[in-house]
């Protein structure tokens, strides 16, 4: 039972990162992609109606985790208190940004916006990669199950880390490069005209660097942490998910050179959704693991009673049904390019 | 400068204040949004849609607003209540992650749809996707407060060997009487919200002499549905509220009502001031016996005072609980008194005229936040010293880990950025309210680009 919940966060995890990862993306590139008001406009378009839904995911994830592992969501949250409170500001930052842009049209009012917009985006993907990369590599728990990580120490992977050292934002480095990637392979698929150009032109761009850093990355995680090795040299089946992966980065590149726009873009999807699996297989069955492994939150420690576990099976399939319902509709009403000078599905008269 | 814990209870307690200032309006809105798209839908009067369309607006700024501050709201729990979490998690993580699983998803969806897709969906359509961003809101208010009210009295829980809570029975949390009683009475604070600041600005339209017809719709529906929220918010929903707390918090009845000796026959303090050294009450107003009648429906009933429980189980703020339960009830009572006398008005056609009502209308409508806010303090004031009411104290929940100073530092940050956010707020809003409903050429409604909070 706790490794079907072990499953099913890692699948909302996954869905956050595919859907609001290219919201984030796209935030990263605005300045990159789009130089007048109007392009503005029209990349803060193609995430309007949906980049609030996307983040739903990492709500619902987390009120999941919260249900499912007490123990890892009380220790891991108060764990990493400080960064965690600025992912909050950040995530403050934007969804002001974003809704109240184009509330008033000014020379003032927008690129302001625009800037916190893009600077929130552009810190959000290091810092939810930087996130990522402290659960591989662990954290300081100790006997009482807790830990308080401060943002820095020395930098370096001994027993006292902070959120930041090398191996960490190394992940968030990636993770920024990756959802810019992702965001541009989006906004390619959503726009037309100027910004559609220089889209699939970051896009190429970044897939290099994606491609450095992901290789970079797998070989040092390899020693950084040992389960890893050992689960895939346990369960040899598993190499099928960064093979997926690898499938799905080529597969941008070779997609983005037939100019398949939507096919680029789910490829992207395959790469992450690889990539992300393939972390979660290499730790599993620890959820948080500690720097000393005596201390390691896992599966069976973390859980919550069986009861509540099994009837929660029950109303998140519903619950996931009927999300999966609205959000294929709403992607539906909102299908299609968006133009520069479209009036962007407005109401009135 | 305050122990970890204290720093600890003002974080949330700041934190979901102020979140709740948008959600009360936005509940009430939603409500009151989908009656004005029914009348358009049925009566096929574009002047319904138009009206609907100017409260969209507010609604959008409010809710993006409610949207962003309430993600940390479900964060808090891991990050300042750890011990809580913890412990509680199993039981109350499962309507926190219903909430975001249910209603958030519902929410984003379709409020993208509702701001934006008018066009597109056609007419039955936006009523739909109207009707279902006030389905996601107000399912959303339930399992919150379902969530507390798991927190004022727990049930269908067991303890496991480690001494955290577990979950025994899914129904029971889902129905916990305290939560059935609760969530009408929240509601209605809700409802009044957005009839008072609907009415509000009705009568600021009047006043100003500009865009009288729509002033005379919002009027009409926010006195109308007003008066009937006013009366239900006191009887019966208050009253139940009353006889829960007489039931399961009796000490907390006790230190509401400012009661520090036990009797037969117990007043009611209409105004007073407690006085927690020397047990009793100051300068106090009463009506005899009303207490006792009250709470147990009976003249001379025996009601228990602070006197009967240890000082150890009183709530630990017994001033601030009482002014804020004397506040909550005394604006109650003034809403009803408003609410009546405009809704007479209007029967008698002659609101519109009485420029006095609509002064007091206008002035009337920060007080609804004050009540629900006083309400809210009520209820986890009243809690106390309990985390979770018998089980668990407040001083065993906080995070071990994160300290006064780190906890200082994120609070500070919050109140600034909230500051901010208070600030837009406004200036937003004035500036839709000040544009007004009537369509022009060249307003925002031209040409906004679809954003949807959720």
């Amino acid at each position: 039972m706790e490794t079907l919940w072990f499953c099913l966060v890692a699948v909302m995890v996954a869905m956050y990162v595919l859907l609001d990862g290219f919201d984030l993306g796209a935030g990263a590139i605005h300045f990159l992609v789009a130089r007048t008001d109007e392009e503005r406009r029209q990349v803060i378009a193609t995430i309007g109606p949906v980049w609030d839904g996307n983040e739903v995911w990492l709500l619902a994830a987390g009120g999941v985790l919260y249900f499912a592992f007490p123990l890892l969501y009380a220790s891991g949250f108060s764990g990493f208190y400080l960064p965690l409170m600025m992912v909050l500001w950040l995530l403050i930052l934007r969804g002001t940004s974003i809704e109240f842009r184009n509330h008033i049209r000014s020379a003032v009012w927008t690129p302001f916006w625009d800037s916190f917009f893009s600077l929130s985006s552009l810190l959000l993907a290091v810092f939810l990669g930087a996130a990522l990369g402290n659960v591989v590599r662990g954290v300081p728990l100790d006997e009482t199950g807790y830990f308080f990580e401060p943002l820095w120490t020395n930098f370096r992977l001994g027993d006292h880390t902070g959120i930041l050292d090398w191996y960490t934002i190394l992940v968030g480095a990636t993770a920024l490069v990756v959802l810019m990637m992702h965001g541009s392979l989006w906004v390619q698929l959503k726009t037309e005209g100027p910004v559609r150009t220089r889209s699939a032109r970051v896009a190429s761009t970044t897939w290099w660097a994606v491609l450095i850093l992901t290789g970079l990355l797998t070989m040092i995680t390899f020693q950084v942490q040992s389960q890893v090795v050992a689960n895939f040299r346990t369960w040899p089946a598993g190499y099928i998910l960064p093979a997926l992966a690898i499938a799905g980065l080529a597969g941008v590149q070779f997609e983005l050179r037939r100019g398949k726009e939507l096919n680029a873009f789910l490829a992207s999807c395959a790469y992450l959704l690889g990539m992300l699996t393939s972390v979660v297989f290499g730790v599993y069955p620890m959820v948080l693991p500690a720097r000393n492994p005596m201390y390691s939150l896992t599966i069976s420690n973390a859980k919550a009673g069986d009861y509540g576990l099994k009837v929660g099976v029950i109303w998140w399939i519903i619950g996931m049904i009927l999300a999966a319902g609205y959000f294929t509709y709403v992607y539906r009403t909102f299908a299609g390019k968006i133009s520069a000078n479209s009036d962007h599905y407005s109401h009135g008269d | 400068m305050g122990s970890a814990l204290d720093v600890h209870r003002l974080h949330f307690a700041f934190t979901v204040t102020f979140h709740y200032l948008f959600p009360q309006l936005t509940m009430g809105l939603a409500l009151l949004i989908v009656i004005l798209k029914t009348v358009a839908l049925r009566t096929g009067d574009e002047h319904y849609n138009r009206a609907a369309r100017f409260w969209a607006k507010i609604f959008g700024i409010n809710f993006a607003i409610g949207v962003v501050t309430g993600i940390p709201m479900e964060f808090q729990f891991g990050t300042n209540w750890a011990e809580f979490s913890k412990a509680a998690g199993g039981v109350i993580g499962q309507t926190l992650a219903m909430e975001g699983v249910f209603s958030f998803f519902l929410e984003s969806s379709f409020l993208g749809l509702f701001l934006f897709g008018e066009k597109r969906l056609g007419q039955v359509g936006h009523w739909v996707a109207a009707f279902l961003v006030f389905l996601g809101s107000w399912m959303s208010g339930y399992l919150i407060v379902a969530t507390d009210a798991w927190m004022q009295h727990p049930v269908g829980y067991h303890r496991l060997p480690d001494g955290q809570f577990a979950l025994a029975s899914f129904w029971q949390l889902l129905l916990n009487p305290w939560a059935l009683g609760q969530y009408p009475h929240n509601m209605l604070g809700a409802v009044q919200t957005g009839c008072f600041v609907m009415a509000a600005v009705g009568s600021f339209y009047l006043l100003a002499r500009r865009d009288i017809v729509y002033g005379r719709t919002f009027l009409r529906l926010g006195v109308a549905v007003g008066i009937i929220a006013a009366i239900l918010q006191l009887v019966p929903t208050g009253d139940i509220q009353g006889v829960l707390i007489a039931r399961h918090q009796p000490v907390t009845l006790a230190a509401m009502e400012g009661l520090f000796v036990s009797q037969e026959g117990a007043p009611l303090a209409i105004l007073g001031q407690p006085n927690v050294s020397q047990r009793k009450l100051n300068n106090p107003l009463e009506v005899p016996n009303m207490l006792s009648f009250l709470t147990y429906r009976k003249w001379s009933a025996h009601v228990k005072g602070l006197d009967a429980f240890p000082e150890q189980d009183w709530p630990d703020t017994v001033e601030l609980l009482y002014y804020s339960y004397h506040i909550m009830v005394g604006l109650g009572t003034i809403f009803i008194a408003v609410m009546g006398l405009a809704a007479i008005l209007l029967w008698r056609k002659k609101l519109f005229e009485s420029r006095w009502m609509l002064w007091l209308l206008m002035l009337c409508a920060p007080l609804p936040y004050i009540a629900n806010t006083a309400g809210w303090m009520t209820a986890e004031l009243g809690r106390q010293p309990w985390l979770i009411y018998g089980i668990m104290r407040t001083a065993h929940g906080a995070s071990p880990r994160v300290d006064a100073g780190s906890a200082w530092f994120t609070l500070i940050g919050f109140m600034g950025m909230y500051t901010v956010l208070a600030i837009l707020w406004l200036f937003l809003v004035y500036r839709e309210i000040e544009f007004g409903p009537e369509p022009k050429v060249h307003s925002i409604e031209d040409s906004p680009v679809p954003v949807a909070g959720d």
